[in-house]
């Protein structure tokens, strides 16, 4: 007779993903630039650390937000005991006219439509717990960001039917695939309540086009579902195309009134476009109010501690600031990403074209041994064991097709990334070719790459001398 | 049209409660001793604001503890990135001590069975996520906290069954209630998984004696099932007898460990409900693991984590604040029975929380919920006090409301005392012409306090202070 819960020994926590497990290996032994030069480098976390000067400089010209004061008075009683969950009205119209500036204010948020969660992690859950019942089904591009998998499964009951999309036309999402996924779920008796999209896309740092955005919407119309669309990197989109939101493009075809219009919800975290994960501030936006009720009273097991809300909120509110803050930040983004793209290619690899995000998609299907998953994992256990990065394999992802690994950039200094290249760049060139020839990698368009097979020469990573710490 | 789900439109929020509409009522019309004098006085959120100015002094002379202060920024970058739902060493440990000092150092918590949790609001739903399957159950004593049903039962699809408490025997939690509650569950087809108690009490503000704790953990492992012990009012204990922790009492008999978990939060011990300090404490491997991994549902702000560390981990400093809390709570606590009982209310004896269980019985017109909910709108409505229905906690017996004491300075307590005198006041001049036979009616005791009685703040109700609700009444 059991004596916890079956969500204590199920396994849809998702922990023991590869996703997971690499962190753990890069945790056994973290590269330090001083300390521990021969570690693992950590390029499995999209985390945004190019900025923090910017924070820091901010917090150094404001004092009084630094010291829970407000026209010099102490505030901190007044937030010590703030525990309402509609949240502290200043926090929320900063972050919405934030939010706004993000989509070139082409678009404005409603305050008193906007919920605030412990995280982008809780907003999803959340939004799971209002939509779906036990058992119902949202369908999610492939590939996908691995924490979903316990983010909206695990304690609701809800189910994930993938979208299946391909490096054929780069992974877009299309009419058939969409239709496809949608049959895959009444097969499986499955009845499906929504369409969850990750725009700017994790993994593949890439924005949706608005043909895409288009077919969602027409989707979701037609299926009288619901679309929830994770906007986290919508502050992250360094380069073109510009950031089309989901609420911009129902707003250009008129559909402010309609029931869609009530179906479609925006999550949101500052984690990654401000790089303040710690800080746990997430946000479920929508247009339904009896979600906005519902999630309203559900944020109870998952507020944002008023401490941080009247911090963000002074930061937010300077405006000077946040135009002063995407703009150098982003441009920062590009370098970065330009640095690792110039790096892969010089080792031989190349990876799909984005515009977004805190990593690259990763095309290394030319060094599997065959076109497997099973070789996708030898491969990726050789980069974390042998070349010591921890990078992500797109399996974690969902991804349909074996060779693919997600590649953060963001997260390191530019001499780790520098590194990290030159090894990888080594690992390469020890690989002996095995009768084919090399094609030249193209720049742009990698629609139509090969699958070249190749016998790696070196030893298994058993075999090998372990590097002492 | 696909709808939302169930769990969205249903109510099992709880917010249609009469303990928020109180609140509501509140809200709409709050008390300010110059704005608006006349609004109603919040006496049914039990928060702790007696201490803050210790708490203010402290933040001013360590302004490294906050992470955006010219001393503290060194760690901004570190602390904003943190998100390892492990929590901050320093965090847990510092978390551990404070809670082994509230129990007098007679236990040590090991700080790696600390586990977050957003509030204790977020502990409860991560517990029963993490012991009870939907359609499962807890046995929770009643009268008991409100927001159970909702933290326990809404999206986890848990069940609640009462231990019903009697107030013949003080609510006394009884091995026969136990046995009785646990009948009923069976009966009804729901598998027990758990018992929750609150001790502290809320509402009651007492604490379980060594006896009634040693029979509730054999009752446990009799049944093997949880024990869940909520302990968010331990620090409030201002009086003897001394605060028992089950973490003592599982020292003292034979217990099986792997049943026993604490929620903790420092909502109410240190006044902070407002940074979501909620704690998962549990004797079970297994439950610590899953926990941790559901805490990242409701991890603390790593903001608040590093603070918190700061101020818990100066052993002068909490050593006074706890001492000090508990000397203004005794005091406050004093202050407002003998002032209550004076006009003849009484309450149970009570050694801890921010609120005193208030008994009304005498004043109901018959022993119904219907004459409590009666009662209960004019305290609102004309006395314009939020207090909170007993049957909002699922007592058994109409006539007890909840009052808190501890959210409010000096003077709103002078004004919220002088509306319950004129109240009862009236309530005495319509009742004697009636009723002096047949009924007990509240007693004032002029023999000794005369000259209180004849104070301007006991005059008749017709009396022409400006604050009095009554000059300006309609009835």
């Amino acid at each position: 007779m059991g004596l916890l819960s079956r969500k204590v020994t199920c396994n849809s926590h998702g922990q023991d993903s590869s996703y997971f497990l690499g962190w753990q290996e890069f945790e056994k032994n973290p590269y330090d630039e001083v300390k521990n030069p021969k570690g693992i480098i950590q390029m499995g976390l999209a985390e945004n650390q190019l900025s923090f000067d910017l924070l820091e400089s901010w917090l150094a010209k404001n004092p009084e937000a630094a010291s829970f004061k407000r026209d010099g008075q102490s505030i901190f009683k007044e937030l010590a005991l703030f525990q309402d969950y509609h949240g502290l009205p200043a926090f929320k119209k900063a972050l919405v006219d934030f939010m706004a500036e993000i989509r070139g204010n082409k678009v404005t948020f409603d305050a008193n439509n906007i919920v605030l969660t412990a995280g982008a992690t809780s907003a999803n859950e959340t939004l799971m717990f209002c939509l779906a019942e036990k058992g119902d089904a949202f369908l999610l591009p492939t590939p996908y960001y691995p924490g979903f998998d316990r983010d909206l499964k695990w304690r609701t009951g809800a189910e994930i039917v993938p979208i299946v999309c391909t490096s054929s036309n780069g992974f877009k999402i299309t009419e058939p695939a969409l239709e496809e996924a949608y049959h895959e779920a009444q097969r499986k008796n499955l009845r499906v309540k929504g369409v969850l999209v990750t725009n700017p896309s994790n993994p593949l740092g890439t924005t949706m086009t608005r043909n895409e955005l288009h077919l969602l919407i027409n989707f979701i119309t037609d299926k009288e579902i619901h679309l929830i669309s994770d906007e986290i990197y919508s502050g992250t989109v360094f380069s073109s195309p510009a950031f089309v939101s989901i609420m911009e493009v129902l707003k250009d075809m008129k559909m402010e009134n309609t029931q869609e219009w009530e179906r479609v919800h925006v999550v949101y975290s500052l984690s990654k476009d401000l790089g303040l994960p710690g800080f746990r501030v997430g946000a479920i936006y929508s247009n339904d109010p009896i979600v906005v009720a519902a999630a309203t009273k559900m944020s109870s097991f998952g507020l944002v501690s008023s401490q941080t809300q009247s911090l963000l909120s002074a930061m937010l509110s300077d405006k000077k600031f946040t135009k002063e803050y995407l703009s150098k930040h982003q441009k920062r983004l590009r370098n970065r990403r330009n640095k690792l793209v110039s790096g892969l290619e010089k080792a031989g690899i190349s990876c799909l074209d984005s515009n977004a995000g805190l990593f690259c998609w990763v095309d290394m299907r030319h060094l599997l041994s065959s076109n497997t998953f099973e070789a996708e994992m030898e491969l990726w256990k050789r980069i974390v064991y042998d070349i010591k990065l921890n990078i992500s394999p797109g399996s974690s992802c969902h991804c349909t097709e074996p060779g693919w690994f997600r590649v953060c950039f963001a997260n390191m200094s530019e001499d780790a990334l520098k590194l990290a290249m030159q090894r990888l760049k080594s690992f390469v060139g020890s690989i002996a070719i095995n009768d084919l020839s090399h094609q030249e990698l193209k720049k742009t368009g990698r629609k139509n790459r090969t699958n070249w097979v190749f016998r790696l020469s070196f030893q298994s990573f058993h075999d090998r001398e372990q590097d002492e710490r | 049209m696909v709808a939302i789900s169930k769990i969205a439109t249903g109510n099992g929020h709880g917010e249609n409660s009469p303990y928020f509409d109180g609140w509501k009522a509140y809200e709409t019309n709050p008390f300010h001793p110059t704005e608006r004098p006349d609004g109603v006085i919040q006496m049914g959120l039990a928060e702790n604001q007696l201490c803050f100015n210790l708490i203010k002094k402290w933040v001013l002379q360590h302004p490294e503890a906050s992470l955006c202060s010219a001393e503290g920024v060194n760690k901004f970058k570190e602390t904003a990135l943190f998100q390892d739902y492990h929590g901050m060493p320093e965090f847990r440990q510092a978390v551990a001590k404070f809670m082994g000092k509230v129990r007098g150092d007679r236990v040590n918590f090991d700080p790696d069975r600390i586990v977050m949790s957003g509030g204790a609001t977020g502990a409860h739903e991560m517990v029963a996520f993490c012991l009870a399957d939907p359609g499962e159950a807890f046995l929770v004593p009643t009268p008991y906290y409100p927001g159970f049903d909702r933290d326990l039962r809404w999206r986890t699809g848990v069940e609640l069954v009462p231990v019903v408490c009697e107030s013949s025997n003080n609510f006394k939690i009884t091995r026969n209630a136990l046995e009785t509650a646990y009948k009923k569950a069976k009966e009804a087809n729901l598998r027990v998984k758990g018992l929750l108690i609150t001790n502290p009490s809320n509402p009651l503000g007492t604490i379980l004696d060594r006896e009634t704790l040693k029979s509730i953990v054999k009752f446990i492992n009799e049944k093997n099932i949880h024990l869940i012990g909520d302990e968010i009012y331990a620090a409030t204990v201002f009086m003897e007898p001394e605060f028992v922790s089950i973490s003592e009492i599982i020292d003292e008999v034979e217990c099986n460990r792997d049943l026993i978990h604490i929620v903790y939060s420092l909502s109410k011990d240190m006044g902070f409900p407002g940074f979501r300090v909620g704690i998962v404490y549990s004797y079970n491997d297994a439950v610590v693991s899953c926990a941790r991994k559901m805490s990242s549902f409701g991890l603390v702000s790593s903001q608040t984590q590093h603070l918190i560390a700061s101020m818990l981990s100066d052993d002068d400093f909490i050593d006074n604040f706890i001492v000090e809390s508990k000397e203004q709570l005794f005091k406050r606590h004093k202050y407002f029975t003998w002032s209550l009982s004076q006009v003849g209310i009484g309450s149970l004896k009570s050694n801890a929380g921010l609120f005193i269980w208030m008994d009304l019985r005498k004043l109901l017109k018959e022993k119904t919920l219907e004459a409590e909910m009666d009662l209960w709108r004019v305290i609102i409505n004309e006395v314009k006090l939020n207090v909170s229905p007993g049957s909002s906690f699922h007592c058994n017996e109409p006539g007890w409301f909840r009052v808190c004491f501890a959210n409010m300075d000096d003077h709103t307590m002078e004004v919220a005392l002088l509306r319950i005198r004129t109240f009862i006041f009236r309530q005495n001049e319509a009742m004697v012409p009636r009723k002096l036979c047949t009924r007990s009616s509240l007693k004032l005791s002029f023999s000794r306090r005369r000259d209180d009685f004849m104070s301007p703040s006991i005059m008749s109700p017709h009396s022409p202070l400006p604050q009095s609700p009554l000059v300006r009444a309609r009835t």
